[in-house]
C-alpha cells in the first residue's frame, strides 16, 4: 500500500501550462481574423477620426471643423431633426411590435404563421423601398393622398412611416424572444390569485418583457438615426444627419465635414449600442433561470381583437410591398395604367442597368460565403481557444464594434483609409473586394453573436474528448463542430446574403464604375426621377431575397431532417 | 501489493480559481492497474482534480507524473488518457461506429482495421450490432457504454471517468457498476472514477480517495474507509454512524456520560479532552457481552427490509443511539417500542474523534 502524505510541501513556482500545437494553430487563426478586423474596421475608424481634425490639405487644425459645424445652423438643425425622427419612430414601432408580439405569443389567433412571415418582409427589401411606395400612395399624384388631409408626405411624416416599416421586424424579433421566455408559472400564479387579465398584463407581462422592450427601443432608435435610405427618398427638404453626410461627401466633396457629421452620428448610435448590450446581458440572466414555456388558452374576444390588429399591421406591410410591385408594372403612372415590363429594362436607364443587379448577386454570394467562413472561424477560435486572454477580449470588442458604427460612417472611413495613396491596400478601391469587405464588416456583429450562441450551446467537452483521442482541432472542428452548428451557419449566411442585397449606406461611397449595385441603382434611379424603374429594381432585390429565404428554409429543414436522428432528443 | 513504482504520482497539487482555492496541496499515488474512486460531497474538488490530471484545467501549483514522466505542463493532447464525461459528450452527428472509431482514424490504421477494432470494442461493452445507430437513439445506459468504448479505443494508459453513472436510473446503475469493474479488470487499465455516491465507490474501487473542501481526508481500501474512518468527516460521510459525546478517562478508557467504556485499537486523539465516540448502528449487539454493556430501551423502530433500525435511549444518557438489528432477531426477541434490553458496544468497533 502506498501511503499518502498530506505534508505541507513547498509549492514552488506556479505551473505554466505548455501550449499544444492545436493551441498555437488556433491562436494563429484568431490572430489572422483579428488582423482582418483591425484593417477592415479599427484602422479605417481611426482614419475618419483623424480626418475630422484636418483641413483639406491634411494639416492638423484641431477643433476647427467642429467649430465650423456648430456655427452652421443649417447643419446643426439636422441633429434635432434626426433625434425627432428617431424618437417618434421608436415610440410607434415598438408599440406596434409589442402589441403584435403580444398577440402572436399570448393569444390563440389564427394564421399566426402567415402573420409572422408577412412581418418579416421589410427585412428583405432596401430601406429605400417604402419611400418609393409612399410616393405612389401619398405623393403629389398619389392614389390615396386625400388621407393625409393636405399634409406633405415628403418630410417627417414620410420618413417616420418608412422607418416604422423598416424597423418593425427587428423590434418584433427582439420582443417575441423576450415574451417567449417569460415564465408560465408567473401567469399561473396570477391566474390562481384571480388577477384580471389587465392586472396580469401590467404586473407580469410588462416587467417580464422590460429588457426586451428597452433593447428593442434602442435597436429601433439606432437603425432609424443611422438609416439613410428613407430620408433620402422621402425626406424632401427635411435634413437629417445621415443625409448630411451623404450630401457633404457626394454633393460637396467636403470630406472633412463628412467626417465631423459622422462622428456626431456615432455618438447616439454608440450610446444606444452600449445600453442595448447591458439590457441583453440582463435578459440572458433571465433566460437561464429555468422558465416554463407559456401555453395560451383560447379566449374568443381577445383572440379576435388580436387577430384584427395583426391583420391591420399585415395590410400595412403588404400595401407598401404591393404598391411597389404595382409601380414597377404599370407603364406611366398616373396617365397610362396598363401593365408592362418596360420598367425592368434597366439597361435603358442610368444606374448601372442589369449589371448592377448581377453585381449585387455577386456581392451577396461572396459576402455569404466568405463572411460566414470568417465569422464562424473567428467565433470558434475565440470561444474554444486557450490562453491569450487580453487578445481574446480585444477580439470580442472588435467583433461587437460594427454594430455601433453606422454604414455611412464605415463607408466614409473606407474612403479615407483605403483611398489614401500610401495605403498598400489601395488597389482594392472601387473593386468588388472592397464591397465584400465592407459588407462583411458592417454586418459582423449579429453574425458573430449567432455563431457564439451556437458554439456555447454545444457540449463544452467535445474539444476535450477530441484532444484525448489525439484528434487535431481542425478534425474535431470539421467532423463535429461544423455539422452540429450547421443550422446556425445557414442562418449566418442567409443573414449576410440578404443584407448584402439590401444595404446602401456602406457601399454607396465605395462602388466603382464597374461595380454598381442593385440597391445603389434604386437610389440613383430614384434620384434621377426614374421612380418606376427604381421600384422595379427594388422588387428584383425582394424576389431574390425571398427566393433565398425559401431555399434557406428548405435547406435548413433538409439538414434537420437528415440529422433528425440525432436532434430529436 | 507489489512494491513497484506508482503509475501516477500527484505531488503538492493546488488549484486556484482566482482567489478561491478549489484544491489545496493534494498528494496521491496510484499504482498501475488500480481502480481509484474520488469520493466527496458536491463542490469538494473531485472534478477539478480529475481535470488537472487530464490537463484540461492545469493546476496552479504542484506536479503530476504519469508512468515516470512529468506531465505537469503538458496539454491534454500530449497526455495519455481516455475520458468519459458525465454528459458522455458523444458526437451527436456521428454514428456509434464513427464515435468509437473517432480516435482510431487518427492512428493511420486502414479502414478495415478500424472497423474490426470498433466491432471488438462494441462487443466488449456489450453492444454488438448497434454501430449504425446515432447517440440520440440510444438509452442513457447504452450511451454510457459507447462513451466508454470510445475512451478505451486507443488503449490509453489511464482511464478517467467523471460521474459516469450519475445520469442513469438506479437499476441500470447497479448493472453498469459491475460491467465497468469487470471491463477494467479485464483490460487492467489504471482507472480513476469520480463519484459522490459512496455505495458506488465502496463496491467498485480498489482504493477510495475521500475529498472534502479541496483536501484529501483519507485514502484507503473500501474496507479501511468503512471500518477505520480516519476523520470525523469520513465517519460521517460514509455509512451511518452514531456520534456520542465522550471524555478521556484513565488507562485507555473513555467515559460516555458517566459510563466508563473501554476502547481497543484506537489511540486517544492527542490533547483533546472532549471527544466524540463513534460506533456504527450495525456494530451494536443485543445481549450481555464481556464489556461495555449498558441498559437500553427501545424508543422507536423503523422497518428497513432486511433489518430494523431502532432508536434507543441508554443509561449512558448521551442522546439517542441508533442500532440495526436483523429482522429475525427482532421477531425472536419481540422487540418493540418500550422494550427494555441489554446492549453491548464492542470495544474494537468504537472510533474516537476530537469533538
Ligand atoms: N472554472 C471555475 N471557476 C471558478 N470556480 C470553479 C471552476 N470550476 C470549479 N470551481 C469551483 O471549485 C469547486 C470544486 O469544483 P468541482 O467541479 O471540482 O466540484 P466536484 O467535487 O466535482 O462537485 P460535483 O460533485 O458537484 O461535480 C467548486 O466550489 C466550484 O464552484
Ligand atoms: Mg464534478
Amino acid at each position: 500500500m502506498t501511503a499518502t502524505t498530506a505534508t505541507a510541501a513547498p509549492r514552488g513556482r506556479p505551473v505554466r501550462a505548455r501550449s499544444s500545437r492545436d493551441d498555437r494553430q488556433m491562436l494563429a487563426f484568431m490572430g489572422v481574423i483579428m488582423l482582418y478586423l483591425v484593417i477592415a474596421l479599427a484602422l479605417p475608424l481611426y482614419a475618419i477620426l483623424s480626418k475630422s481634425f484636418q483641413n483639406k490639405d491634411g494639416e492638423f487644425v484641431g477643433l476647427a471643423n467642429f467649430l465650423e459645424y456648430f456655427n452652421t445652423p443649417a447643419l446643426t438643425h439636422s441633429i434635432q431633426n434626426s433625434l425627432t425622427i428617431a424618437v417618434i419612430t421608436t415610440l410607434i414601432s415598438v408599440s406596434i411590435a409589442f402589441t403584435l408580439a403580444y398577440g402572436l405569443s399570448r393569444s390563440c389567433m389564427r394564421f399566426k404563421g402567415t402573420f409572422k412571415v408577412i412581418a418579416m418582409v421589410p427585412i428583405l427589401v432596401p430601406s429605400l423601398l417604402p419611400g418609393i411606395a409612399l410616393v405612389y400612395l401619398f405623393g403629389r399624384q398619389g392614389m390615396i393622398r386625400e388621407l393625409l388631409f393636405g399634409h406633405d408626405i415628403y418630410g417627417p411624416i414620410g420618413i417616420v412611416i418608412s422607418e416604422v416599416f423598416f424597423t418593425l421586424p427587428h423590434a418584433l424579433i427582439i420582443i417575441m424572444t423576450a415574451l417567449s421566455i417569460a415564465d408560465a408559472r408567473l401567469y399561473e400564479a396570477a391566474e390562481s390569485l384571480n388577477a384580471s387579465k389587465l392586472r396580469t398584463f401590467f404586473t407580469v407581462t410588462i416587467p417580464g418583457a422590460r429588457y426586451g422592450l428597452i433593447s428593442a427601443a434602442f435597436v429601433v432608435f439606432t437603425l432609424t438615426i443611422t438609416d439613410f435610405g428613407a430620408p433620402k427618398v422621402i425626406g424632401g427638404g427635411y435634413n437629417v444627419l445621415a443625409t448630411d453626410i451623404y450630401k457633404q461627401v457626394i454633393g460637396q466633396q467636403n470630406f472633412e465635414m463628412g467626417a465631423v457629421v459622422s462622428l456626431i452620428l456615432l455618438l447616439p448610435a454608440g450610446i444606444a449600442f452600449m445600453v442595448d448590450r447591458i439590457m441583453q446581458r440582463k435578459q440572458v440572466a433571465l433566460l437561464s433561470a429555468r422558465a416554463v414555456a407559456y401555453e395560451p388558452k383560447p379566449s374568443p374576444l381577445f383572440d379576435w381583437i388580436m387577430f384584427a390588429w395583426a391583420a391591420v399591421v399585415s395590410v400595412f406591410i403588404l400595401t407598401i410591398l404591393l404598391t411597389c410591385q404595382y409601380a414597377a408594372l404599370i407603364k406611366f403612372f398616373p396617365y397610362n395604367l396598363s401593365l408592362s415590363l418596360k420598367n425592368y429594362q434597366f439597361d435603358l436607364m442610368d444606374g448601372g442597368g442589369w449589371a448592377s443587379f448581377y453585381n449585387s448577386l455577386e456581392l451577396a454570394g461572396w459576402t455569404a460565403v466568405v463572411g460566414t467562413a470568417v465569422v464562424f472561424l473567428g467565433a470558434y477560435m475565440v470561444e474554444k481557444g486557450k490562453g491569450f486572454h487580453a487578445g481574446r477580449a480585444l477580439f470580442q470588442f472588435l467583433a461587437m464594434l460594427p454594430m455601433a458604427v453606422p454604414g455611412l460612417v464605415l463607408g466614409l472611413a473606407y474612403i479615407f483609409f483605403f483611398n489614401a495613396p500610401d495605403n498598400p491596400f489601395n488597389f482594392i478601391y472601387h473593386t468588388m473586394a472592397i464591397l465584400v469587405i465592407s459588407t462583411i464588416t458592417h454586418f459582423y456583429t449579429v453574425a458573430h453573436l449567432t455563431a457564439v450562441t451556437a458554439l456555447k450551446q454545444m457540449d463544452p467537452e467535445f474539444e476535450a474528448v477530441g484532444a484525448s483521442l489525439k484528434s487535431p482541432f481542425y478534425r474535431t472542428f470539421s467532423r463535429v463542430t461544423v455539422p452540429v452548428c450547421l443550422p446556425a451557419i445557414l442562418d449566418i449566411s442567409i443573414y449576410l446574403f440578404v443584407n448584402a442585397m439590401t444595404t446602401v449606406s456602406a457601399v454607396v461611397f465605395l462602388y466603382g464604375p464597374q461595380t454598381s449595385l442593385a440597391s445603389v441603382a434604386v437610389l440613383n434611379m430614384d434620384d434621377a426621377g426614374d421612380i418606376a424603374p427604381a421600384a422595379a429594381m427594388g422588387m428584383m432585390i425582394f424576389y431574390t431575397n425571398a427566393g433565398m429565404r425559401i431555399v434557406h428554409g428548405l435547406l435548413s429543414r433538409g439538414v434537420l431532417r437528415k440529422t433528425q436522428s440525432w436532434r430529436n432528443r | 501489493m507489489s512494491q513497484s513504482e506508482p503509475y501516477l504520482r500527484i505531488t503538492g497539487l493546488t488549484k486556484k480559481f482566482g482567489e478561491f482555492t478549489a484544491l489545496s496541496d493534494v498528494s496521491l499515488e496510484v499504482l498501475e492497474g488500480e481502480f481509484i474512486c474520488f469520493l466527496g460531497p458536491s463542490g469538494c474538488g473531485k472534478t477539478t482534480l480529475l481535470r488537472a490530471i487530464a490537463g484540461l484545467d492545469i493546476q496552479t501549483y504542484g506536479s503530476v507524473e504519469q508512468a515516470g514522466k512529468d506531465i505537469s505542463e503538458l496539454p491534454p493532447a500530449e497526455r495519455d488518457f481516455g475520458i468519459v464525461f458525465q454528459s458522455y459528450a458523444l458526437f451527436p452527428n456521428l454514428s456509434i461506429e464513427r464515435n468509437v472509431g473517432f480516435g482510431l482514424e487518427n492512428l493511420g490504421q486502414s479502414s478495415e482495421q478500424v472497423k474490426k477494432r470498433v466491432a471488438e470494442l462494441l462487443a466488449l461493452v456489450g453492444m454488438p450490432e448497434q454501430g449504425r445507430k446515432y447517440p440520440a437513439q440510444l438509452s442513457g445506459g447504452q450511451q454510457q457504454r459507447v462513451a466508454l468504448a470510445r475512451a478505451i479505443a486507443i488503449s490509453p494508459g489511464l482511464l478517467l471517468l467523471d460521474e459516469p453513472l450519475s445520469a442513469l436510473d438506479a437499476k441500470v446503475r447497479v448493472k453498469l457498476r459491475h460491467e465497468i469493474k469487470q471491463l477494467q479488470h479485464k483490460l487492467g487499465i489504471t482507472t480513476i472514477m469520480v463519484t459522490h455516491d459512496q455505495e458506488e465507490a465502496l463496491t467498485m474501487a480498489d482504493r477510495i480517495v475521500v475529498i472534502n473542501n479541496g483536501l484529501i481526508e483519507q485514502v484507503g481500501t473500501p474496507e479501511q474507509i468503512y471500518r477505520e474512518p480516519a476523520t470525523r468527516f469520513v465517519a460521517e460521510f460514509i455509512g451511518a454512524m452514531n456520534f456520542l459525546p465522550a471524555s478521556a478517562g484513565d488507562g485507555g478508557e473513555i467515559r460516555i456520560g458517566k459510563t466508563p467504556v473501554r476502547v481497543q485499537g484506537v489511540d486517544l486523539p492527542e490533547g483533546a479532552s472532549a471527544l466524540l465516540a463513534a460506533i456504527r448502528p450495525e456494530d451494536i449487539r443485543v445481549g450481555e457481552g464481556v464489556e461495555n454493556c449498558v441498559d437500553a430501551r427501545v424508543e422507536s423502530v423503523e422497518f428497513l427490509g432486511p433489518f430494523v433500525r431502532a432508536e434507543l435511549s441508554s443509561e449512558m444518557d448521551a442522546g439517542p443511539l441508533y442500532a440495526d438489528f436483523s429482522a429475525n432477531l427482532v421477531r425472536e426477541q419481540s422487540l418493540a417500542r418500550g422494550s427494555e434490553l441489554r446492549i453491548t458496544l464492542p470495544a474494537d468497533s468504537i472510533r474516537l474523534y476530537p469533538a
